[in-house]
This record gives structure tokens, sequence and C-alpha cells, in this order.
């Protein structure tokens, strides 16, 4: 049977068992839209702005373990993917995003809202393709999909000419696809891994550092197990945190520029090094030379470009996060570390992570989220917010946190609440955002209101763009400059002395929400931390926006300085102390 | 730092160049020469590259290349005996008979052709490695100074059937 493109492209989201759409539409996608029209299999949610829709579809794909799916107009709607796209690639998100396109014979003309969107995002997704006959279409779908969500997951960015979208031609969607330059890796080398077992075997101080591969891989069991067999602590990026419940006796905690005393420390100085899933970021690293360097390492990642790129490892080891731990789990044997394990936990006492002060802290907002909301999905902005709650949140199969973290995309965690809570209706979801990141994408309030999603966001307010100010506080001679929030026209343009005469924030974040019909709780107190949080989860039919008012100029410790090894840490802030 | 060949198989198809090249301009990789032509399988596109790099760089930049949907396979001449040849043009200007007949003495010895003249400018061609036209190049440049103009190829190279060294 003959089909337009249009109505091809809705066959092929049916087959790709797509039951939520993010769409945006516009001239060069309206046949898009009018095949879509009525269709009850298919969820098409319409977000306020094209970056909240990619951020959402990102939220969804990260919380579901589905492939989010994008379709905007060309031309700005296109462009605005952009970040998104960069958003979900860097972290290994499986989308795909399809783009209206000007009809192919004007493509190059300078049409009204032509953009080579391939072009654009050739360097931050893992494929960009034009279709630009009917008959390559249905293949060409089924190859995004594929792509995107094998291998290292990643985005497809599927561009749709107009007349592609009108042609008739075959209804037919293959089933499978075979593409010769693509074959991700499927098998474990057993040769590797026993040489990583033989160097296991002679460790006595081993530890496991995991990245986001596992938890994409989703074998988060598997490596608990795994840690219970070898007797091994285990410590996390940001992205791999959750790979074991936080909770877990053997759990150190995250690696890193904001990692824990003992989980740096351990590094410095482990004789084994068994990374998974991780792509030795230079946020988690510190400085290069000085990294681990007493340590044999052993590198198990999917990509083979992830691997000796920043460190040079001693047993490379390409395979699945998962297929790789499961090989493992049945040759490993249990280790006597207890010495080991106890020295790490001694470090742990010495400097637990604790703000340890008084007045309304992060501290208490996320431990209130830890003793509430049990079964939940929290996303994170950008910043203080971002790493307060990789601190501080308790992760374990019923909790699972996304982040934003190899971008770094402020405005990222609002409109991925959405897509996590469209994915998981039954689950709390709830945003640890700041007052800067919440307004890159507060459009979105619309978006959560009228899908009725019952969104729990925690803004935690100081005033600032809070990691920047902290960063100018502690190594730019408190120069604050352009990270006041509360700067109005009035003040010294160098005022770095926030005080009770500071301007009135805006907006109102209270009467932003109730404006869009929402909820709006304002916190001053810790005592009414609690009481808010719960009044939240009690609001079952709009989202509730909780601003939580905290000291202006709290920090993010531990903090390594730019430049410093692991070992080097600033523990404690000198303004505030412990 | 050494200098390096890769063969490069990809999908002859719209924008392929463009995803191989960016890869080297996005990630700061140095590259000396690329070349491409469709193979007799009208589907697929061979490029030769040529870049001067590290170890440590050139592994990553051969997985990096790797990993792109387009390609389909990549050698690794840098350590095999291959034929390799680059295509010069030299337009020499300004030419006295002296100065011809010493190009028709430089042809000889490099292996070069000319293949136009009209009394005043002479046209080289010259096919030979990329360090043989180098040298060419070098020699011209030092005779005829701020006379010739140069239009390079790029190498393209090929496994040896029957040799063991280059």
């Amino acid at each position: 049977m003959e089909i337009t493109g249009a109505e091809l492209f809705v066959k092929a989201l049916k087959e790709e068992s797509v039951t939520t759409l993010f769409a945006y539409p516009g001239g060069q996608a309206i046949d898009l839209f009018n095949a879509l029209y009525g269709e009850k299999e298919i969820d098409v949610i319409l977000p306020r702005h094209e970056q909240g829709l990619v951020h959402a579809a990102d939220g969804y794909a990260r919380s579901t373990g589905k492939v989010g799916v994008c379709l905007v107009t060309s031309g700005p709607g296109a462009t605005n993917l952009v970040t998104g796209i960069a958003t979900a690639n860097y972290d290994s998100v499986p989308l795909v995003c399809f783009t209206g396109q000007v009809p192919t014979s004007l493509i190059g003309n300078d049409a009204f809202q032509e953009v080579d969107i391939v072009g654009i995002t050739r360097s931050i997704s893992k494929y960009a393709v034009t279709v630009r006959k009917r008959e390559d279409l249905a293949e060409t779908i089924r190859k995004a999909f594929y792509i995107a969500k094998t291998g290292k997951p990643g985005v497809v960015a599927v561009d749709l000419p107009k007349d592609i979208q009108r042609a008739y031609g075959s209804d037919f969607y293959p089933k499978e696809i075979a593409i010769r330059g693509y074959k991700p890796n499927t098998s474990v080398h057993m040769g590797q891994l026993n040489k990583a077992l033989d160097i296991l075997r002679h460790a006595k101080k081993p530890v496991f550092l995991i990245g986001g591969g596992v938890n994409i891989a989703h074998a988060n069991k598997e490596m608990t197990r795994l840690a219970e067999l070898t007797g091994i602590p285990v410590i996390t990026t940001i992205m791999g945190k959750g790979a074991i419940p936080t909770t877990h006796s053997l759990y150190v905690g995250n690696i890193g520029i904001h990692g824990s005393y003992a989980a740096n420390r351990a590094i410095s100085n482990c004789d084994v090094l068994f990374s998974i899933g991780t792509r030795f970021n230079d946020r988690i690293t510190g400085k290069i030379e000085e990294f681990a360097t007493a340590a044999k390492i052993i590198h198990i990642d999917i990509d083979a470009a992830s691997i000796s790129r920043n460190i040079v490892v001693d047993v490379p080891i390409v395979a699945d996060a998962k297929k790789a731990i499961c090989s493992l789990l049945e040759k490993a044997e249990p280790l006597s570390v207890s010495e080991w394990v106890n020295e790490i936990n001694d470090w742990k006492k010495e400097y637990p992570i604790d703000m340890g002060r008084s007045g309304l802290t992060p501290q208490m907002v996320i431990k209130a989220v830890n003793e509430i909301f049990t079964d939940a999905v929290v996303t994170t902005d950008v910043g203080q917010n971002q790493l307060w709650t990789t601190q501080f949140l308790a992760l374990d199969e019923n909790r699972q946190m996304l982040p934003s973290g190899g971008l770094g995309t402020m405005g990222y965690g609002f409109p991925a609440a959405i897509g996590a809570k469209l994915g998981n209706p039954h689950k709390d979801v709830i945003v640890i955002s700041g007052d800067g990141g919440m307004q890159m994408n507060i459009q979105e309030m619309a978006t959560a209101v009228v899908y009725e999603l019952p969104i729990i966001i925690c803004i935690l307010n100081n005033g600032y763009l809070g990691n920047v100010r902290q960063w100018q506080e502690m190594f730019y001679d408190r120069r604050y400059s352009s990270t006041c929030m509360r700067y109005r026209r009035s003040c010294e343009i160098d005022c770095n002395t926030p005080d009770h005469c500071c301007p009135e924030y805006t907006p109102d974040f209270i009467r932003l929400a109730e404006s869009y019909g929402a909820k709006g709780i304002r916190v001053t107190k810790p005592a009414d931390i609690k009481d808010a949080l719960i009044s939240a989860k009690q609001n079952t039919k709009t989202p509730t926006i909780i601003e939580f008012i905290i000291d202006r100029e709290i920090n993010v410790m531990p903090i390594v300085p730019p430049g410093n090894s692991l070992n080097d840490m600033i523990l404690e802030s000198e303004e505030h102390g412990k | 730092m050494k200098k390096r060949w890769i063969c490069l198989f990809v999908e002859n198809e719209i924008g392929v160049l463009a995803r191989i090249s960016g890869l080297f301009s996005a990630k700061s990789y140095n590259l000396d020469s690329l070349t491409v032509g469709v193979t007799e399988d009208s589907t697929i596109s061979r490029m030769t590259i040529s870049l001067t790099s590290d170890d440590k760089t050139f592994e990553q930049i051969k997985k990096q290349l790797s990993r792109s949907v387009e390609v389909i396979k990549l050698v690794d001449y840098t350590d095999t005996p291959i034929h390799m040849k680059e295509i010069l043009f030299v337009r020499v200007n300004g030419c006295s008979d002296v100065d011809i007949t010493e190009l028709f003495r430089i042809s000889k010895v490099f292996g070069a052709t000319i293949i136009d003249y009209d009394g005043t400018t002479v046209l080289l061609e010259c096919t030979q490695t990329e360090n043989r036209n180098d040298d060419l190049i070098a020699l011209l440049q030092r005779k005829f100074t701020n006379r010739i103009e140069i239009v390079r190829g790029g190498s393209v190279a090929v496994e040896a059937v029957s040799i063991s060294e280059r």
C-alpha cells in the first residue's frame, strides 16, 4: 500500500514502541503533526520551548531506559534543540530527534527557516542524517533508533524535508537492520578479563571506580553483588552514583573535585583501580599527573575511545558494563581486604561530608527528601544545587538521580523532571534546582500544569549564581562579577557584601507558581522543611514550587582547587567554618 | 611525533567527508592531507589520510574514526609496505631559454613531465611520493624564487603486493 512519508513516520514510531513524543509544530513539520492528529497510541506532549522539549525527552529516556523522541520544525525549532542534543549525547542518553526541513528542492537556497541542522549537530551527535529520498525513509528511521540505543547510547538527528513527508511510497517498515560500519561490541574478551582478575587477586588495596556506564547498562544489582562477593569498596563518579545503594557499607562516596575526602584519599592510595564505565573526565581526576599513581588500572568501557585517553591503563577491556560484571561474577573471588576497608572507614569518619552549620541548609533539604520520598526520581540542575544533591542524596534501586553531568547544562533539571514524570507517573519526581537554573526553562511551568504533572520543584535560593560566586570568593578575591541575582541598577556595581538591605528577589517564585495555577511554598526555617515537602507530596494535581531561602554564601565543600591533585583538598570553608 | 598513514573505507554519502574532517578540527588533531575517491563498489569511498602525531594521539584518532557510524573499515598503513603517490603540478612563470633547458633537466632527474608550455610559462607534472615532491618543490623554489605556483593533490596509497619494505 502507498502511504505518505508523514504516515510512514507515525507507523515507524508505533513499530518502535514510542508511546510518548515530545513535539513542537511549525511550518515544515505540519504534515507530520497532521498525521499524528487524533492518534491514540502516541501521547504527544507540547512543551513551551524546544530546549525544554529536548531536556524533557532526555529525562524521559534516562528514567525509563527507552529512547526519547523529539519532533520539531526546521530552522529555529531545530537550532533550539542543540543544547539539549549536546547534553544528552555527552551523558550517553538515547534520543532520536526529528526535525522538519524545507523541501529538498529549496535546500541550500537560504529558504525561510532553513538551517543545516545535520551540519550543526554533526560534532554533538552520534549520527545525523537528512532523508533525501522517500524510499530511504523507513530504513533511516529504523537505523536511527538502532544506533541511538545500542552500543554507547547517544543522539541521532533525522532531518525530514517537507516533500519527503508528503511523498507517497511503500508502507514497509523493516524489523532488522544491518549497518556495515556500525557493530557495537557484544562480547567480553575473556583473556583480558582473566588478566584483570589476576591483578585483583594480588591486590591489597583495591577499589572499584564506577561511572555512569553501570547505571546506563542497568547493572546496579550485579554491581552490588560483585562488590559484596569481592569485598572491594566502591567509589562512584557523579554519573555513577547509585551503582550500589549509597547506604551500603562498601560504598565510600563520590570521587572528584567535590568528592568526599575518603573517596579521593582511597583513589590516591589504592594499589588496584578497577574502573567500569567512566571516561576519567577532568572533573574527577584533578591534576592528571598525580592521579592514582600507586595503582594498576583496569578499565572496562563500551567505548574503545574512552580507554587510555586521559589516563594510561594497564588492562583495557572493551565491553558492555553489565556483560562484563556478569562475567566477573562467575570468576571473581573474595579478597581479604578488611584492613583496607577499615582504613577507608576511618577516613570517612575523619571528614564526613557535612555542612554542620545552623540555619536552613541544602543538606537539611536533601536529607528530608531522602526521608519523605522513597520511590522517586530526582533531577538536578547545574551548579551548587547539583553538587549538594550528588553529595547528600541517598540512592538505591527505588531512587534515581538525573543530573546533566558531562555538559553541565543549566536549565536542565526542571524540564527533565517533566519527562521523568511522564515516564514514571507512579513515582514522586523532585527537582533540586537553583534560582538561576530554574529561570532558564521556567516557561515549562505551563507544560507541567497543563499535563497535570505534580512535580515537586525545590529551589535552593541564595540569590546568586552560587557555584561561580563560590569560585569568585575562593579564587578571585571575592570579585562577584555578574553573579548576583538580586542586583539592580541602583546597587553598587562592585558589591560583594550581601546583607538584609539587598533589593527584593525577582521573580517572586510563589506568585509565579500561582500565576501558572500551581502551588507555591516559601520556606525560611529548618522546622518548616518537612511540612512543605509533605504538603507538596499531597498536592497530586499540580506542580509545587518550594522556594528554600538559604544563606547567600554557602559553599560546596570539600573542594579540590583547580590544577590540584585529589590529595590537595580544601576541606572547610574559611568564612563559615564547620 | 611521527608521520602516519591511514586508509579509511567510508560510506559514499553526503556529509561523510565533513564528518571525518570535522572530527580532526573538533578534536584539534593535526591533518597533513586527505584524499578521497569512490571505489569499485560505488557505495563505498576510500580515503587516504596522512598526518603527523605522537603514539597516544594516533591511537585516539584511530578509535575516534572507527567509532563513526559512516566508517566501514580503517587500516593503519604507518608501518606496512605500501605504494603511495601524490600528483603535483608546478607552473613556472617568466622562463628564459636557459630556464627552460634547466627545467627539462630537472624533470628528467625527478621523473616529472613537462605537460604544457607557451614560450615563457612551463607546466610540470610530477607523480611521486610526497617526500620526493617536497624535494622537487624545494629545488624549484630555490631556482625560480617567486615565479612558481604549486598545486598538490594529496597522497593516495595502496598496500604493496610483492615488496616487504616501503
